[in-house]
């Protein structure tokens, strides 16, 4: 859960689907690097997740939208590297070149749901 | 309207006209994903119309929504069109797609929402049950209700000539 309801939305957005083991690693992460972010939920029928497809290119979850970089992001591998590297010790903490999306690498391909 | 069997549902005091509407935070589900949305957070864009109903299946949750779609309120008024019920997310879902209406629904199973308007319904039959009574608030941008309407019988559906007037002067 996000530690606080407020008015302003945090700048992370995780699409993630209910109990799927790779987005629970994503949201244990955000928790660990305690980063404050906005959960949506999407279908669990692969052909019914147009939001994540517009998004971000993939229907699989889970999928990161970060404002404060500027990155769109598939796969968990990916989110987990990208948010130790960022946000983590020793992390860039803000990229600085925001803007651009980390296209996937294709580590752990076809692990997510 | 439908010549019911109906029973008088108990006096309560609940939310009325000219009361600032209760904020909360629940779940609102829209026809792609859901995600925690709270009322304020929708005042703050413009009125809304909050539309309490009966868990979804039941026919007087598709009679609510399918009255609103045969009077074009969702494209005639400018208010933000939402729904409550103690039905799931998913369940949301399905009667968003069925329905095909442009609205948005909130998820309150534990009905926590219906006892801060203080329009609780615990259903005779289905122990441990409880979900709002039919009720429509409209509410504006300060969260002030300027119209309010509450089921006093069981089953009961909203005056919607009356609801409809109010509705174009929100």
């Amino acid at each position: 859960m996000p530690a606080e309801s407020t008015d302003e939305q945090p700048p992370i957005t995780l699409y993630r689907l209910q109990a799927c083991p790779y987005c629970e690693r994503v949201v244990r992460r955000l928790h660990e690097l305690d980063l404050d972010f906005q959960s949506r939920f999407v279908e669990p029928m692969h052909g019914d997740r147009d939001v994540v497809k517009r998004v971000a290119g993939v229907r699989t979850v889970p999928v990161i939208v970060d404002e404060t970089t500027g990155v769109t992001m598939a796969e968990s591998g990916n989110i987990v590297s990208y948010l130790d590297g960022t946000y983590g010790e020793g992390g860039d903490r803000v990229l600085t070149d925001g803007g651009h999306t980390v296209p996937d690498g294709g580590r752990a391909a076809g692990g997510d749901a | 309207m439908p010549d019911f069997e109906v029973v008088d549902l108990p006096e309560t005091d609940y939310v009325e006209a000219g009361d600032q509407a209760p904020d909360f935070e629940r779940p609102l589900v829209n026809d792609e994903f859901w995600e925690d949305v709270s009322l304020s957070e929708l005042t703050d864009d413009g009125p809304v119309a909050l539309i309490f109903h009966s868990m979804d299946g039941a026919f007087p949750a598709t009679y609510v929504w399918s009255e609103i779609d045969d009077r074009g309120w969702i494209d005639e008024f400018d208010a933000q069109f939402v729904g409550l019920s103690i039905s799931s997310p998913y369940e949301h879902g399905d009667l968003l797609e069925d329905s095909g209406i442009d609205a948005s629904l909130f998820s309150d199973p534990a009905n926590g929402v219906a006892e801060a308007f203080g329009i609780v319904n615990d259903l005779d039959g289905m122990a441990g049950v409880s979900e709002p009574r039919p009720a429509v608030y409209l509410i504006d941008e300060d969260r002030t209700v300027q119209y309010a309407w509450v089921a006093d019988e069981w089953p009961e559906f909203p005056p919607y000539d009356h609801v409809e007037e109010e509705l174009a002067d929100l």
